[in-house]
This record gives structure tokens, sequence and C-alpha cells, in this order.
């Protein structure tokens, strides 16, 4: 560890130094009284410097993180008045237009700390703020880490786990958003016992057993509750402790650059550079999210009125990151199944029961399947450009299509209103576009990820475009082309070279029979295409050709400007 | 697979030299708050500007929080709340403000100067996964759970019962459902006082001349208000019993031309001719997708669409799909008149109403 030149950094904030002051032998018996009960001095040893790289993407996690804690505090601030129960109640509250309506105590009581708690709609607003931010960050941030190539080896698994928190964090939403037991929620809580009714076999128990009998019963909004404050909140915790102690282990990737390589992580230490930018980071989002809370409303659950299972408003939808299941549920062609007396809802199935757990088993499938098909079993602390990995990419932008395409869906009625089109050809449209989409998706983004390659060899090898146009005395036109700086050179070649597949040859070779053999040929062939049309980086030998060429050029073009038309200034002479 | 080697499983080839040798890290840059006591004083006095603004604020959501009444002002300011809006904003920039502040600290005055750690592997030393192997295996042995199978196969059948309570124990969540899907309160009208149905909301009953030509009608059965008149407990239709019968029994009325309707069949084959009024034809409000309330009428078309997921359900036709999801037609209720002349409900729907589920049965009605 090389701690640098602080010869000139300001130690004291002061222009004088200052006296060792009375606190600090204080803070020394505290740290040694601490220290002889915990051993802090051995743990902290390591840890107090320990060094963070910067990117302005490396944020996006802790967005996610620091808007759970703002989720937390603001929660527990609710808990003090929200009334899970479905106990039907005569509201008589501050707010005037439901006075007197009948509504659970669950309604009664959101509506209370809407209007008759200081301070809590702005609670209740930035809850729903911070929730909606803690999801969107995760999303956010699971893409830098997958199109940078973060999840390789050794962080697989703290994949898997991000997945799980995104998974959870889904769930804990919507059991969140049902708990003012309003009409739009409780809409969705009524669409939600459509999809348990339309399980095989144990469809209707699990609705019994769920909803404490008949729909609507006594019991979804005290059992949420349960799973909202507790239970799930309670794994989330634990995940995300887990999810962080890897990274410590780990320790953080970092981008290529001079100085920055595989064996080494460059940075600034946690104490105080780091521990000051996150920290004061997670006042920015604190603040950011009171802000939206106390100026931008959401859910006006007044103004949907309690739930009414004969009611129902248009445009109803779920919050956003349940749009996309909502979505596929709406595109998705009558199919049901009656036979011996029994249904399969082929119409409720794949779309909410089959679909989501199957994009998550693909998300979480993405490293290992990856490393199979590569055959890559290196570590990786270097990012890689999306460009760099253009099938990687691809896959990805493809499942976003696929997402953003079902996502749309699950706006179809407001896009048929606000477009002026027909719901019917959006639907019919979207029935296509989902699954064409993500392939035209696919083949554009690979294409265009190695047209950047080609673009980035271009500057290494011929340098990049200066801007300045020579006219040659025959009269044809060039572009000056000026060589990259060393660290910028140096930048783009610091990455490695693709691997090259087994040959069949190799593959018969190695004595093996059967299905390993057919696995190896298919791996093969998959790293093939994986691979292919990849630009490699340059060899030195390459490199200084093609420099040594480009000199050339760059001569002979000055020479041109000095002694043709092209000459700046005045003409000699005059 | 042996991870004895790390960053050579792909070797045998050399790798070519690199093109461009790492240059090292780049030199280091002094700020300006580093070489000029003038301006580092001035980010020392901007960094405690910050913080005092952030006092300020704090200040202020105290202010408000005493002054600004919430209660019945919940519309002042744009229908939000003057309160809300005061302790969102004091709150939030009281935040923000420390939090820019801290960082104008960090990145102004703190060293700046970037370090380098060495990574480690993810993988133990060598010694340190044989020492632990060993243990493991000397403990393994020791406990003779390798040698004894009688032992160890009756603690994992023992211990895997232990997984039947924990089912078992969840088995009084709720009821089995019975019949309870197959059977809604329209079914307790009798021959005498046949059911009722009353416009939803204002509990009256309906004449067959109230309605004109694609009037639609959100109606309910009349025994959730008089219940003693059907000979129910009013105990029934109160608060959460009330909830689940307007989930099954919520109906829609609708007028049209007794031309367009094309009867389909009933359970038993026979014709639905008479299950309208006059072209007054009644329907399960509730959805056979994922059980919305369907409530948007297309006036001209005697078509009905759900808000949630789209379905569309043709009222002139049995309530026969004619887009979206959903799998089934809508449960036509068969109704008439009393001696009043008042619409009641002939029987009970002859089919669950609301989502398909697993054991629901179907009958073709066309």
């Amino acid at each position: 560890m090389t701690a640098g030149d602080m010869t000139k950094v300001a130690t004291t904030n002061g222009t004088t130094p200052s006296a060792p002051a009375k606190g600090a032998n204080k803070a020394g018996a505290i740290a040694n009284w601490a220290d002889e009960r915990l051993g802090l001095g051995t743990t902290m040893k390591k840890n107090l410097r320990k060094v963070f790289p910067d990117h302005w993407s490396f944020m996006l996690g802790e967005i996610a993180l620091w808007s759970f804690v703002v989720v937390l505090l603001t929660g527990v601030f609710l808990t003090l008045w929200f009334d899970p129960s479905m106990t039907e109640v005569h509201y008589d509250g501050s707010y005037d237009p439901l006075r007197g309506v009948e509504m659970s105590s669950a309604m009664a009581s959101t509506l209370d700390i809407s209007f008759d708690v200081r301070g809590g709609l702005l609670m209740r607003q930035m809850h729903h703020w911070a929730a909606h931010i803690f999801i969107a960050s995760m999303m956010i941030h699971m893409l830098r880490v997958y199109l940078t190539g973060a999840f390789r080896k050794p962080r697989e698994l703290n994949w898997v786990i991000g997945c799980l928190l995104l998974l959870l964090g889904t769930i804990e939403g919507f059991t969140g958003y049902s708990l003012p037991d309003d009409l739009l929620s409780g809409t969705g809580v009524r669409a939600a016992d459509g999809f348990m009714k339309a399980s095989p076999v144990v469809g209707t128990y699990m609705s019994f057993f769920l909803f404490g009998g008949e729909f609507p019963g006594d019991a979804i909004i005290p059992r949420f509750y349960v799973m909202h404050i507790l239970l799930i909140p309670g794994i989330l915790l634990a995940l995300i402790v887990a999810h962080m102690l890897l990274l410590v282990y780990h320790k953080h990737t970092q981008w290529a650059g001079p100085g920055r390589t595989e064996q080494n992580v460059v940075g600034y230490p946690m104490l105080p550079v780091y521990a000051a930018k996150a920290g004061g980071f997670f006042f920015i989002v604190f603040g950011t999210i009171a802000l939206l809370g106390g100026l931008f409303s959401l859910n006006p659950v007044w103004k949907y009125g309690p739930y009414d299972p004969s009611k129902v408003t248009a445009g109803s939808q779920p919050d956003w990151y349940m749009g996309w299941p909502d979505g596929l549920l709406r595109i998705i062609p009558a199919w049901e199944t009656h036979i011996f007396g029994i249904n399969f809802s082929w119409n409720v199935m794949l779309p909410i029961l089959v679909a989501p757990p199957l994009l998550l088993m693909v998300l979480i499938a993405l490293p290992f399947l990856e490393a199979w098909i590569t055959g890559d079993k290196r570590e990786h602390h270097l990012l890689q450009r999306p460009r760099d990995v253009p099938t990687r990419t691809a896959i990805m932008v493809a499942l976003m299509t696929f997402y953003g395409l079902s996502w749309a869906a699950g706006g179809n009625d407001i896009i048929a209103i606000k477009m002026h089109l027909s719901i019917n050809q959006i639907t019919y449209f979207l029935r296509g576009a989902v699954f064409i989409g993500p392939v035209i998706a696919f083949m554009i983004t690979r294409r265009w990820c190695i047209s950047l390659q080609r673009h980035d060899e271009g500057k290494l090898l011929h340098g990049y475009e200066s801007g300045v146009l020579v006219r040659s005395p025959d009269g044809g036109y060039a572009e000056k082309h000026l060589p990259l700086a060393e660290g910028t050179a140096y930048t783009l070649t610091a990455r490695d070279r693709d691997l090259t597949p087994e040959t069949v040859e190799e593959i018969e070779a190695s004595g093996l029979a059967g299905r390993q053999v057919r696995l190896r040929k298919l791996r093969a062939k998959l790293q093939e295409k994986f691979y292919s049309d990849n630009v490699q980086k340059p060899t030195a030998e390459e490199l200084h050709d093609a420099q040594h060429h480009a000199e050339h050029e760059l001569h002979e073009l000055e020479s041109q400007i000095e002694n043709g038309p092209n000459r700046h200034g005045p003409t000699p002479g005059h | 697979m042996s991870d004895a080697h790390n960053n050579d499983d792909h070797g045998g080839e050399l790798e070519p030299v690199e093109p461009i040798a790492d240059p090292g890290l780049p030199e280091h840059t002094w700020r300006p708050t580093d070489v000029d006591p003038a301006k580092e004083k001035r980010a020392e006095r901007q960094v405690a500007g910050f913080f005092g603004l952030s006092a300020i604020c704090t200040f202020l959501f105290l202010v408000a929080y005493f002054t600004l009444d919430i209660g019945d002002n919940w519309h002042v300011i744009a229908g939000f709340g003057a309160s809300t809006m005061a302790l969102g904003a004091s709150l939030g920039f009281a935040l923000l403000f420390i939090g820019v502040g801290i960082i104008h600290w960090a990145r102004k005055l703190m060293a700046d100067h970037e370090m380098v750690e060495m990574r480690h592997s993810a993988r133990s030393a060598d010694e340190d996964r044989e020492t632990t192997l060993q243990a493991l295996n000397d403990g393994l042995e020791e406990s003779g759970i390798g040698r004894r199978p009688l032992i160890r196969n009756s603690l994992l059948g023992a211990t895997g019962l232990l997984g039947l309570p924990a089912i078992v124990l969840l088995r009084d969540l709720g009821p089995l459902p019975g019949d309870k899907l197959e059977h809604t309160i329209w079914g307790q009208g009798t021959k005498d006082k046949p059911m009722r149905i009353v416009r939803d909301g204002i509990w009256t009953p309906i004449l067959a001349s109230d309605l004109e030509i694609g009037d639609l009608v959100n109606a309910q059965p009349d025994a959730l208000k008089n219940p003693e008149r059907y000979g129910i407990d009013p105990i029934e239709v109160e608060g959460i019993p009330l909830q689940v019968h307007k989930s099954k029994a919520s109906l829609v009325l609708l007028r049209m031309n007794p031309d367009d309707i094309t009867p389909g069949k009933d359970a038993k084959g026979n014709s639905r001719e008479n299950w309208d009024v006059e072209g007054i034809v009644a329907y399960s409000k509730i959805c056979t997708h994922v059980g919305c309330p369907i409530s948007l009428n297309e006036r001209t078309t005697h078509h009905l669409l759900c808000p949630c997921h789209q379905s569309t359900f043709d009222l002139a036709d049995s309530g026969k799909v004619v887009f979206g999801p959903a799998g089934r037609p809508l449960p036509q209720l068969p109704i008439s008149v009393d001696a009043e002349g008042y619409l009641v409900a002939q029987s009970d729907f002859d089919e669950p109403v609301g989502p398909t589920y697993w054991e629901r049965d179907y009958y073709d009605r066309w």
C-alpha cells in the first residue's frame, strides 16, 4: 500500500497546525477500551484504509443501498400509525370527501396518516418514492454489472444474490402498495387471487388459504403486512449484508487504464475520502427522496377510495416494476384448455406463473452460461466495455427489448388513448413484437458493437481524426490523423484477447466419447459464434507498423501544407 | 475442476507481447485548494456554509411542523397540503445541504492522492485448504457418520419427517374451498320471493321500463340490503361477508334491441331465449380472466370491455369473448320480472363466476 505524497494536502482544514486536542486522549482511551473487548485493531487494520476505485457507474448500487435505508426509516414511521386490519369502520378523519364512508381500518389509518398526522403524507410518499428508486436503481445497477462483465469469476455468487434482491424487492413492493386496501391496490390483489386460482391442482386451495377463506376475506392485509414489514425485509437485509461482505472480500472491480491492472485496485481510501463521499451521497439520496415526497404526489389513495369488489377505475395498472408480466397478461391470446372437467389457464399461467420465474432463472444463469461457452475460468477484476463483448451486450439488449415491449403492453390502453390508436392493433402488434423485437435488437446491437470495435482499432492504428482537412496539389482531400495519447492508447489495448475455441480434431483426439464429445462440440460451436467477427487488439508489431505508416502519412501531409495552397497565415513575400 | 492453476487454463500458445506497455499511474496534479491557502480557506468556508444552510432548513422544518395546520387544510396549494410541501422541501434541502457539504469537503480538502492496493485471489491459500480439509475429515471421521449408515439414514429420515408438521401447521390458514365458488347469493331467492335486482349504490329495484336501449346499470342482489326479505341473517351481509358476496354477485344490466340477441344454450343444453326481459340481459360483472369488475360499455356494439386486461365480451351473444386474454364467456344470469314488475333473478348463475380455476367445469353454450 502506498500512501502517496501528502505533503501539500490540507491536514488541518485550517491555516495553522492545530495542537493535539484534549479529546485525543479520551478518544484513545475509548478505542483502547473497545479494542480490549472487541479486538477492533486487527479487524479494522486493513479495512479503514481499504481502497475503492472511482467511476460514476459504481454509484448506481449505492443509490439502491441508500434508498433501502430510507425505505426502512420511513417504513418504521408508518408502522406507528398504520392499522393492518380489514375490520370495516366508518371513516371520520379530516378528509371530507370520504367522511362517513365505510372502509377497512387499513384504508382509514392510511388516510389518517395522510391527513391527520403531521408529516405523515410526506413519509408515506417518501416511502413509496424510495421503493420506486430502490427497485429502479437495482435494475440499472444490474445492467451496469452485466454489461461491463463485473459478474465474472469470482463474483458470480454476488450476481445471484443481486438477482434474488431484485425479486424480493419486487414482492416487497407489491405487498407494500397492496396494504392501504384502496380501490386500485384491491384490484391488484383481486388479480393476484385470479393468478393463484389459475395454478394447477392446488390453485383454489392456495387462494382460500392465503385469503383465509373466500376472496377478499379478512386475512390478506394482515398477512401481507407481516410479509412486508418482517419476513421479506429480514431476508432482504440479510442478503444485502452478504452482498456487501462479498464486495469487500472481492474488492471492487475497476476500469482498465494506466497503472490499473488485474492485480491491483487503484482509488481512494475508505477513510476519509470514500466514507465522506458515500456518506455524503446517503444524504443526497435521502434529500432527493424527501423533495420528491414533498413535492410530487404519488399513489393518491384518497382519490381512488376504499376497495369495493364491484368497482374499478379505467387505466388500472400495477406499479411500474410489475408492469411487464401484466403486459404479457394483456397480450396473451385467450388460451384455456378444458379437459375432463379441469382447466389449464395458459392465459394466466404463461405470463404470470411461468414467464417471471423463467426470466429470473435466465438472469441467474447468465454468468454461468457465458463462462461455460467461453471456457473462461480465470478471475477478472478489470471491467470490459460493452462493445468489447458484442454477444454479451446483445443478449442483454435483447432481454431489455423483451422487457420493454412487455412493459409497453402493460400500458396498451393508455397508449391507445393518448396516441389515438386501436387497442386491438397495438395488442396484435405486440404479440409478434415481443418475440421478433429481441431478435432484431440482438443483431443490431452485435453489429453495432463490432463496428465500434473497428473504430477503436482505427484510432489505435491510424490515430484520431484531427478535423484538419488537407488538399493535395492534385486536388484530393485528406484528413490529418494524429496519434492517440499514450494513456488513451494503452487503455484501448488493455483487454484480453478472445480465447480460441477447440477444434473438432482436438475434441475427437481427447479420447472422450458419446454425450461428452457432443457437448464439447456444441460448446466449441457456441464459443465460435460468441466471438465471431470480434476485433482483437493488435500485436506489438502490427501497432508499430501501423504507427510508422501513419507517421509517414502525417509527414507527407505536413510537407504538403508547408508547400502547397494549404499554407496558413500570410503568403511569404507580402 | 482442479484449480491449481488459475491463469493458464488456456495456456499452451504463447500470448503475443502486449502492444503497449503499461505507462503506470499518471502524475498526480495538485488542486488549487492544495497549493493556494486563500482557496483552501474559501473551500472551508463553503463547506461550513452548506452545513449552515442545512441547519436553517432544519429550523424551517420545525417551524413548518408547528405552524402549518393539516386536518381539513389538506387541499391548500394545488390540492396538496401546504404542510407536506413545506416539510418535504425543508427536510429535503436540510439533507441535501449536508450531503453537498460533505462531498465538497471530500473533493476540495481531503487528500486526493489515489492509493494502490494489491488484490488477492478469492481462493484460499493451498496450505489453508489442506488444513481445513484435514480438519473436516478428522471431524467426520471421529463422528463416524460415514461408518454408521444406520445412524445417518435414520437421522435423515427423522429430520425429513419434521417437514410434515411445518406444512400441516399451515392447514388452518383458511377453510377448504368446497363448492363455495359455485354459488352466489342470487340462488337464495325463492319462488315466492325471487331475488330482486337493485341498483348498486342506491339499492332501488328496477323496472324494465327504467332502461332505454343501450343503457347499462351496475346492479346487486337486493338481499345485500334487505336480507330479512329472503330469510337471511343480516350478519351474513355485513362487513367482510358483504365484500365476499359483492365479489361474486356483482351484475351488469344492459338493454339492447331484443332482435340483436342470439340466445345460446344453458348448462342443460336448453335455449337461453327466456333469460332476458324485453332485451334487458344480466351478466356477471366479474371478468373470467383474473376477476376485475368489467365496466367499459361500448354502447353501439353491446360489447363490454375489462379495464384491467382489455378482454372484451359480446353481451348479445352469451357473453362470448371477442377480444383479449379471457378464456371463457361471461356467465349470464337468467332474469324475469316479479308480480310488481321489478326485475328479478330466475335462479343463480348456472356456472361459477370469476376467474377460471383448476377444477372448474365448463359447458359450451353455442
